[in-house]
């Protein structure tokens, strides 16, 4: 008998689960700030199904309901696409080291 | 139009480039890498599911001019969002991710065959329980992140409300929404599917309104973790790896913030959620304690210990954030310096209103990470310091968590400020803080209590040194 497919997902998600508790342990406390404004832009990779679901308006009505809500969430994952990696990128330029003396 | 197994394995990559740019935040050095990272990542997601489909008709358009409005939109608040205001920007990413869920969901559930999941009415059960999952979750992310934004804004009363019956609601409905879920499953009804998403709504907000202003970097974090799941619920019913994988990371790292936030309150994850901290008769008590005199001065009594200090460490806690102090702290500390004085600071875990908010104030106020320190790695250090300058912060260094076995915060990790030759306080009164305790250290014979607003004193100590 075949293995379902979702399996491999589900394996997929606990292993990640596992990754993602050991690098988050690692991560340096005075970056968690920006460790949350990152993990924000990331989970809006779910673009990708707001993506699919826009697309899937037929050519005589762009605009059906569940496209409609694709647009929208498109949009909305936008938006903390872009504003997180930026306003991470914008926090991460101002940790500084000590400058060397005499430079 | 590419294969789907060759859009498989583009969308594993950028999985793992999510990973690497979790990984880089393991130190600042390594962090600016990391973010590039995630940007490819994404970058790389987004193609490919273009590329996938392949079938370009009109809705390009649209959706390159949605994402264009949102990518606007986002670019515009990232530049101009102040850094004290971090934890309301948070919050607010977080309701988008959630409603995001939502409507992505709500465009599967409605139209199952644009996503190989079978016919409206006739869904596939997997994905059926995935979806209702992904959007029960990113419901309750997103009505939970809202009321903790406004809370965070200021914009609703950050004390907790509390109503009679409450626990017994909130239970009844987080029970009905399993049997909704179950019910939606075996029937097909769009009508059950639209009262899971309202009720689950309701509960978010629920949830939320009980938690007091302090207890938001937990809330944050919490919020953090559900944007996660309700992510892999919808990369579930999507079949798509890099969404689960990224699902299960920030979930993850939710909840470990989350952990890492009720250790520094030594509080269960529970006694937060249920709320209700500091509950209002023990504020009574203080109010009724005899008045014990404190010791109070000026700028220039603060700016006269300091010049005969030679090292002094700063303490900065959420009232430093409110008063915009952080920039006026750094060019007192740069005149400190100049008199050879050494400076650190020290930075309780729940210091501020989200993980990490004082290391980012003080990184924008050009205070090199390297000074910046820990609890456990300078709470030895407070014994061989002269001053202790506490900024806006107050129950983290109240000494009664370590003596006193019936005061609410006994046990919680505190700084050992107590243990400085001197300690100056800036605060404006003498009004107990978030776990509506006094402090005991206000009252020490070595502390010296300067009441003022702390960027008005920070700036007035500066002129007199």
């Amino acid at each position: 008998m075949e293995i379902d497919p979702f399996i491999f997902r589900l394996s997929i998600f606990v292993l990640s689960i596992f990754v993602g508790y050991y690098v988050v342990w690692s991560v340096t406390p005075s970056l968690h700030t920006p460790l949350m404004s990152v993990t924000n832009a990331i989970s809006s990779v779910i673009i990708v199904g707001a993506i699919i679901a826009g697309l899937a308006g037929n050519s005589e009505s762009v605009f059906n309901i569940s496209s409609s809500f694709g647009f929208l969430a498109i949009a909305l994952a936008a938006i903390n696409i872009f504003g997180g990696f930026l306003v991470t990128h914008r926090m991460l330029a101002m940790y500084k080291k000590k400058k060397k003396e005499k430079k | 139009m590419i294969s789907a197994n060759f859009s498989a394995i583009f969308y594993l990559i950028s999985g793992v480039l999510f990973i690497l740019a979790l990984r880089g935040l393991s130190s600042p050095e390594t962090s600016r890498q990391g973010n590039f990272f995630g940007i490819i990542g994404m970058i790389i997601a987004i193609t490919v599911t273009f590329l996938s489909i392949g079938n370009f008709s009109t809705g390009l358009v649209f959706v390159l001019i949605f994402l264009l409005i949102g990518g606007t939109i986002g670019a515009f608040i990232a530049f101009k969002i102040p850094m004290t205001a971090m934890p309301e920007l948070v919050a607010g990413f977080h309701s988008l991710v959630g409603l995001a869920a939502v409507f992505v969901a709500i465009a599967a559930f409605l139209n199952p065959e644009a996503f190989n999941l079978g016919y409206p009415g006739n869904i596939k059960l997997g994905s059926l329980i995935e979806m209702s999952i992904g959007a029960a979750v990113g419901a309750i992310t997103f009505s939970g992140s809202i009321i903790a934004f406004l809370k965070l804004q200021g914009i609703m009363s950050g004390s907790p409300i509390t109503f009679k019956g409450q626990h017994p609601l909130n239970a009844l409905i987080l029970i009905s929404i399993i049997v909704i879920i179950y019910l939606l499953c075996s029937s097909q009804s769009s009508k059950l599917f639209w009262i899971l998403l309202s009720i689950s709504f309701i509960i978010g907000f629920l949830l939320i309104i009980p938690i007091g202003g302090a207890d938001m970097p937990v809330v944050i974090s919490m919020l953090n973790s559900y944007s996660g799941w309700a992510a892999a619920g919808i990369g579930f019913t999507l079949e798509n790896t890099a969404l689960i994988i990224t699902g299960a990371l920030v979930g993850s790292s939710g909840a470990i913030l989350s952990y890492i936030m009720c250790k520094g309150m030594n509080r269960s994850f529970f006694n937060v959620i249920l709320g209700g901290f500091g509950a209002s008769d023990q504020t009574k008590n203080s109010q009724n304690k005899e008045q014990r005199p404190v010791k109070s001065g000026n700028a220039d009594d603060a700016a006269f210990l300091m010049k005969n200090a030679s090292s002094v460490i700063i303490v900065p806690g959420y009232g430093m954030a409110v008063a915009q102090a952080q920039h006026a702290l750094r060019e007192m500390v740069d005149t400190l310096k100049k008199n050879d004085i050494k400076v650190s600071y020290a930075i309780h875990p729940v210091a501020g209103r989200m993980p990490g908010h004082m290391n980012v104030l003080l990184a924008e106020a050009n205070v090199p990470y390297d000074e910046v320190f820990e609890l456990e790695e300078i709470n030895n250090d407070f014994a061989n310091a002269d001053v202790a300058f506490v900024i806006g912060a107050n129950d983290v260094t109240n000494p009664v968590a370590k003596t006193d076995p019936q005061s609410p915060i006994y046990g919680m990790p505190v700084l050992d400020v107590e243990k400085c030759k001197s300690v100056l306080f800036v605060k404006r009164s003498l009004s107990p803080g978030y776990a509506g305790i006094d402090n005991d250290l206000f009252y020490k014979e070595n502390t010296l209590m300067l009441f003022a607003d702390a960027k008005k004193m920070t700036e007035d100590i500066t002129k007199n040194l």
